[in-house]
């Protein structure tokens, strides 16, 4: 169902959902680069370590964010999970409801993939305390 | 009807940067107090943008000692504050929320407005330049003379196959 949902672009392919936990992600399609493609598990577990950094500062919180948000894909739950125990090691709130209100921005047209991200991410919302837009009312304008 | 007030047009130029609530910004002394604050770019600016979900600095710089007092609650767990105080929070670090900054206008009715406006003017410019301003139509163009002219064509046959004399019927004096 997700894989339908992701759309192509030159930036390469990279599906955030698999119905199948097993398969092989798809590969990046760059047309210039010869080397070995990063696959999707290396660049979850990139950006997971980026932001598990114990004394992330801000600065790098705010730069991995706009970065990430910046390609052309939702980020798996694991990773915004790592940004948001990030927020919570910077004391920062509303930072925190900043990426949620980001990755549902994100998502774009596909409807289905931010309930799914909330759903993944309820355990850990629920023990840092995190309210999502939807609960604060700012999710309408 | 073009409703472009200094404000929009300010929007209109500056809209990239929002001039956060702050003191430290750079002000023309000699040109008095009718220019607005000049956004000084050496230092990190906010933005209410789309792909930048966490901008450079946090939107309200100047915060009250009540504001401080919540900000040291929020060291502590987050399931403590209250809804108004999450949003209080959220609201110290940035100015719109991404549905307040992706909701539409309705601009686009003022600039159709604005465009036709200036079309119907030039219109009856148009219209007053014809009567007051034109000279007169030069005589090829009285009805007189067309006659004779479309008679003369047809008299030499002009495109007599398939063009203009080939629609003229001859024998009955009549087009066809």
């Amino acid at each position: 169902m997700f894989r339908a949902a992701v759309r192509l672009s030159v930036s390469g392919v990279r599906s955030i959902t698999r119905t199948q936990p097993g398969c092989q992600a798809l590969l990046a399609s760059r047309g210039y680069s010869h080397g070995k493609q990063e696959t999707d598990e290396e660049f979850d577990a990139r950006w997971v370590t980026y932001f598990n950094k114990s004394d992330i500062d801000a600065w790098e919180l705010r730069k991995g964010m706009n970065t990430l948000i910046g390609y052309d894909l939702v980020p798996e739950p694991k990773i915004v999970e790592a940004a948001l125990k990030a927020c919570r090691r910077l004391n920062d709130l509303a930072s925190a409801i900043r990426i949620l209100e980001a990755v549902k921005d994100k998502a774009g047209p596909h409807k289905d993939i931010y309930p799914y991200l909330i759903q993944e991410l309820k355990p850990t919302l629920e023990e840092l305390g995190i309210s999502t837009p939807e609960e604060l009312g700012i999710d309408k304008v | 009807m073009l409703r472009l007030t200094a404000g929009r047009v300010g929007s209109l130029v500056a809209r990239r940067a929002t001039v956060a609530l702050t003191t430290s910004s750079a002000r023309m002394a000699s040109h008095g107090h009718e220019v607005s604050e000049a956004v000084d770019m050496s230092k990190p600016m906010y933005w209410d943008r789309r792909e930048i979900p966490l901008p450079d600095k946090r939107y309200k710089d100047i915060l009250t000692p009540a504001d401080k007092s919540l900000k040291e609650k929020e060291k502590g767990p987050w399931g403590q504050l209250s809804n108004e105080e999450k949003l209080a929070l959220y609201r110290f670090s940035f100015c719109q929320t991404y549905p307040e900054m992706n909701q539409s206008s309705s601009e686009w009715k003022t600039v159709v407005a604005g465009v036709l406006y200036c079309i119907g003017l030039t219109g009856l410019v148009i219209i007053w330049q014809t009567a007051y301003v034109s000279p007169p139509a030069p005589r090829t163009f009285d009805a007189e003379w067309q006659a004779k002219q479309v008679k003369r064509m047809l008299d030499m046959r002009v495109s007599p196959i398939e063009g203009f004399a080939a629609q003229w019927d001859y024998e009955k004096g009549q087009w066809k």
